[in-house]
């Protein structure tokens, strides 16, 4: 295993009474699919937004590639070469699902100046590939709101990855996605993030999908990493089974 | 403004704007009494192109006046001081001025939103507006500047000429402002101006900074109220402080409304509904001009919240499904 | 500057500062229930003026001392009819549409009660100054200065505080309308019939905006343009404040009031400047305002 390409140490983050992070320390190896599970309000979600500097800890640092980027603003961080998809889709929900991915495309190129019009640049096609990829290319045309919210959802994926990130963090990326379809997304997903060499982390409630596609799981719990390890060890112990399957 | 319509549409609307053009350079001719009033109706079409642009971004400026009267009061300023020059240095230092105005307090303002960029806005004019009223030394206070008839590209024009060759010249503007906004809301940077109406995390989540996209826009838009205003100064040969208070500001954002919001067309639309409106009630209902404007104003947002140009597309569809 | 002047500045300060906050506070309650803000909110001022002075005018030949009752009454009215018909018939309609369209509709609100102003009552000055002479003058620190100013107008912006305190936090009505302004969906959801509550505050704040006007009425001359200048006024004391905020607005109010008049004493030509000053510098330091607080979106 290689060194860790994002790292996490001492996280504390507090909303009046209710502690979200509470010393979380986790490393991110280059190349692997961590899955992050836990029950509701257990922090996850706020864990990716410290990471990508949308909230600022109270103590704690995390650093990628070497670097500190606790106190970066999210551009600067999605710069850096993380990119994240939401749980509730973030997209330009008035312009179309091709304008939405384009304005990504720009974004990378850094090119965000100039006379040319956004949907003449040459990203078109890597564009509408990346759509197609994700089972949502005959939307392309269709302004986002018109969208149901399981291929919103997918759009939100695609925005992140045409960014070609190192890092790609994802915040139940099948919520919302029709159960029968998830395993055929999630193949796609992740040999897509194979291919372009891209390592990710996934927060997911289906462990069916954590078993299959992950290849560490870390266990949130009242703001607090309880293990982090294989599926089939975490999986298996019966403690996390109990407190935090349910079953 | 839309995504590139697609071609049959964007050829009839070519001829639309053609057709319009091409009435408002004519129809002075056979009514000179026209000939100011339209070139305002450009002048201040070409200001409500830019409170569209911020419009955009969902962007409420209720101060954008001030950048109006910054680029009258350019004008009045050089002509005061400097004596009488010619049109297109005005109109240089006009949008100059304003440009130059718009990246200073644009620095401050775009990192607010909403009701708080409205009202920081509102304030900055407010500020303004005071001092052209107060420092009555320098700007007569409320009495204003005269603007003295400049040459146009050096010619020295009688003044029945002049308001024709100042209505032709304003049309050129206006139709070469109207290019270059559609061009840039076309624009990657365009594009991003209106992500931020709709989702300004997402834009920052793609490594773009939000607050640089909107600063280039709130720019654009005070040059454009810049040179409006330094064309309203010439076509009415004064510039006065109300140039810049902030009901002016809200009728610049009403008239944007009131054309519809979505498209440069919308800009000039409604200028011409509101300035023929308040010329004809002005002059019969002196006394109720302002009434009017604010019952029609009502009726607009009730029944056609996308403008005049709203109204006009559906009838366009409507007469397509019925064919 | 000497110690006369010193006292005399204040005092003008505290009484206008009275007057300001509360229009500014009507318009801080309707944006934080509603999240509208009223451009209107001037005008609803000038009528409240005019109506009392009207009002006044019609009762003082009778006894002078109906004055005071006239002017509540026409704070009650002016909020409750314009106030009521604003809500009812033109903003319900646009709940939910764009942003930018509700606030047009209260700016052609103002165009037309700006009009008809002018042709009820036309554009010569009014002055209706009874209940202002009616009371007696007081000595402060050895300035006389007139009781209605000084006394009875901070007390009643006092009286509003408390009273606008006491009805969010301890009543049922006043828990309904602070549940609706943390979170609409939440307290439809719970069955709080929201149109009800925006109804009511709206007539509240309306309310709020006549009463400053009818208790500025013998304090000024009534003149065109008098609710277009307060509401920008009342505006930036709302936004220095931080909007939603009640004991924030009277603290503004009182520090812009203050700040205003001692440039009066000063150097006359900048008073105007004063409030939108303080405004941009407050918000440059406290994008929220001085007492707001900020709140992070969930994603
Ligand atoms: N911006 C915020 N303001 C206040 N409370 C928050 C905020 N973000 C998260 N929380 C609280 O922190 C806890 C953890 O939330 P979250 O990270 O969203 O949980 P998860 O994603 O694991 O379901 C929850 O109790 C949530 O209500
Ligand atoms: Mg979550």
């Amino acid at each position: 295993m290689s060194a860790p390409l994002l790292q996490a140490r001492g996280l504390e983050i507090r909303f009046g009474g209710v502690v979200a992070a509470d010393g979380v320390d986790l490393d991110v190896i280059e190349g692997e699919n961590l899955a992050i599970i836990g029950p509701n309000g257990a922090g996850k979600t706020t864990f990716l937004n410290i990471s990508t500097g949308y909230l600022k800890p109270l103590a704690g640092t995390v650093t990628f590639l070497g670097q500190d980027i606790t106190r970066l603003p999210p551009r600067a961080i999605t710069r850096l070469g993380i990119a994240r998809a939401f749980q509730i889709p973030q997209l330009f929900l008035e312009q179309t699902v091709m304008e939405n991915m384009m304005i990504a495309a720009a974004a990378r190129s850094g090119e965000t100046s100039g006379w040319r019009r956004l949907l003449d640049r040459p990203e078109r096609e890597e564009m509408l590939r990346l759509l197609d990829s994700v089972g949502v290319a005959a939307f392309a045309e269709r302004r986002a709101h018109e969208l149901p919210e399981g291929q919103r959802k997918l759009v939100d994926i695609a925005l992140a990855l045409a960014l070609k990130p190192r890092l790609l963090l994802m915040d139940e990326p099948t919520s919302g996605v029709a159960s029968s379809e998830k395993m055929g997304v999630m193949d796609i997903l992740v040999a897509a993030l194979a291919r372009e060499k891209v390592s990710s982390v996934f927060v997911e409630h289906d462990m069916d999908m954590v078993e299959r596609y992950a290849h560490r799981v870390a266990v949130w719990s009242s703001g607090r990493i309880q293990t982090v390890g294989p599926p089939a060890q975490v999986l298996g112990d019966p403690e996390v089974r109990q407190r935090v399957i349910g079953i | 403004m839309q995504a590139p319509a697609q071609t049959s549409g964007s050829g009839l609307r070519l001829a639309i704007v053609l057709g319009l053009v091409a009435l408002a350079a004519i129809v002075p001719i056979l009514l000179p009494s026209w000939a100011t009033l339209i070139t305002l109706v450009a002048a201040k079409g070409v200001v409500v192109l830019g409170v569209i642009i911020l419009l955009q971004a969902g962007q409420v400026s209720f101060g954008h006046a001030m950048y109006f009267a910054v680029g009258a009061y350019a004008v009045a300023f050089w002509g005061r001081h400097m004596g009488p020059g010619d049109l297109i240095l005005y109109l240089l230092l006009g949008s100059a001025a304003a440009t130059l105005f718009g990246a200073v307090i644009g620095l401050f303002v775009v990192r607010y939103r909403e009701i708080f960029f409205g009202m920081l806005n509102l304030a900055f004019s407010m500020v303004l507006w005071s001092l052209l009223e107060k420092l009555y030394h320098y700007t007569n206070g409320a009495d204003g500047i005269r603007v003295v008839r400049p040459t146009i590209a050096g010619i020295a024009f009688q003044p029945e000429t002049f308001q024709y060759a100042l209505l032709y010249v304003t049309l050129v503007i206006a139709v070469v402002a109207s290019y270059v906004a559609q061009r840039y809301l076309d624009s990657p940077l365009g594009h991003m101006l209106r992500a931020i109406k709709s989702n300004e995390t997402r834009l920052e989540y793609l490594g773009v900074s939000a607050r640089r996209v909107l600063l280039i826009g709130y720019v654009l838009s005070a040059f454009l109220c810049g040179l409006g205003g330094a064309l309203v100064a010439v076509a009415q040969q004064i510039a006065t402080p109300e140039f810049g208070y902030w009901t002016k500001s809200g009728e610049f954002v009403f008239i944007a409304i009131l054309g519809g919001s979505s498209s440069a067309l919308g800009a000039f639309a409604g200028s011409a509904v509101f300035e023929i409106v308040r010329f004809y009630a002005a002059a019969k209902l002196a006394n109720t001009w302002q009434l009017i404007l604010g019952v029609v104003l009502i009726a607009i947002i009730m029944f056609a919240p996308n403008g005049l140009v709203g109204i006009l597309n559906r009838n366009r569809r409507n007469a397509e499904a019925r064919r | 500057m000497d110690s006369t002047i010193f006292i005399l500045a204040l005092l003008d300060g505290v009484s206008y500062a009275a007057l300001v906050f509360l229009v500014s506070v009507g318009l801080s309650l309707i944006f934080s229930v509603l999240r509208i803000v009223n451009v209107a909110h001037g005008s609803l001022y000038a009528y409240g003026a005019y109506v009392a002075a009207t009002l006044s005018l019609a009762v003082a030949p009778i006894s002078p001392w109906l004055t005071f009752p006239a002017l509540l009454v026409a704070s009650v009215a002016v909020g409750v009819v314009v106030g009521g018909v604003m809500e009812r018939f033109l903003l319900r309609p646009v709940y939910g549409r764009e942003d930018v369209l509700q606030l047009l509709i209260t700016f052609a609100v103002f165009m037309i009660m700006d009009n008809l102003q002018r042709l009820i009552w036309g554009v010569q000055p009014i002055f209706a100054s009874t209940p202002l002479k009616l009371l007696p003058n007081v000595s402060v620190l050895g300035v006389s200065y007139t009781s209605y100013q000084v006394i009875l107008l901070p007390a009643v912006a006092l009286l509003t505080v408390l009273g606008l305190r006491y009805f969010l936090r301890h009543t049922l009505a006043g828990a309904v309308i602070l549940a609706v302004t943390e979170d609409r969906e939440a307290a439809t959801a719970i069955g709080v019939d929201a149109r009800r509550v925006f109804l009511v505050t709206f007539m509240i704040g309306a309310s709020l905006a006549a009463l400053g006007g009818a208790l500025a009425s013998p304090t000024t001359s009534l003149v065109p343009g008098m609710g277009a200048d307060m509401i920008v006024l009342s505006f930036a004391v709302a936004a220095t404040a931080g909007l939603g905020q009640i004991e924030g607005a009277a603290v503004t109010a009182l520090m812009i009031g203050i700040a205003r008049a001692f440039v009066i004493y000063l150097q006359p030509e900048f008073e105007v400047l004063v409030p939108y000053l303080i405004m941009v510098l407050v918000l440059l330091i406290r994008p929220m305002g001085l007492f707001g607080v900020d709140k992070v979106r969930k994603i």
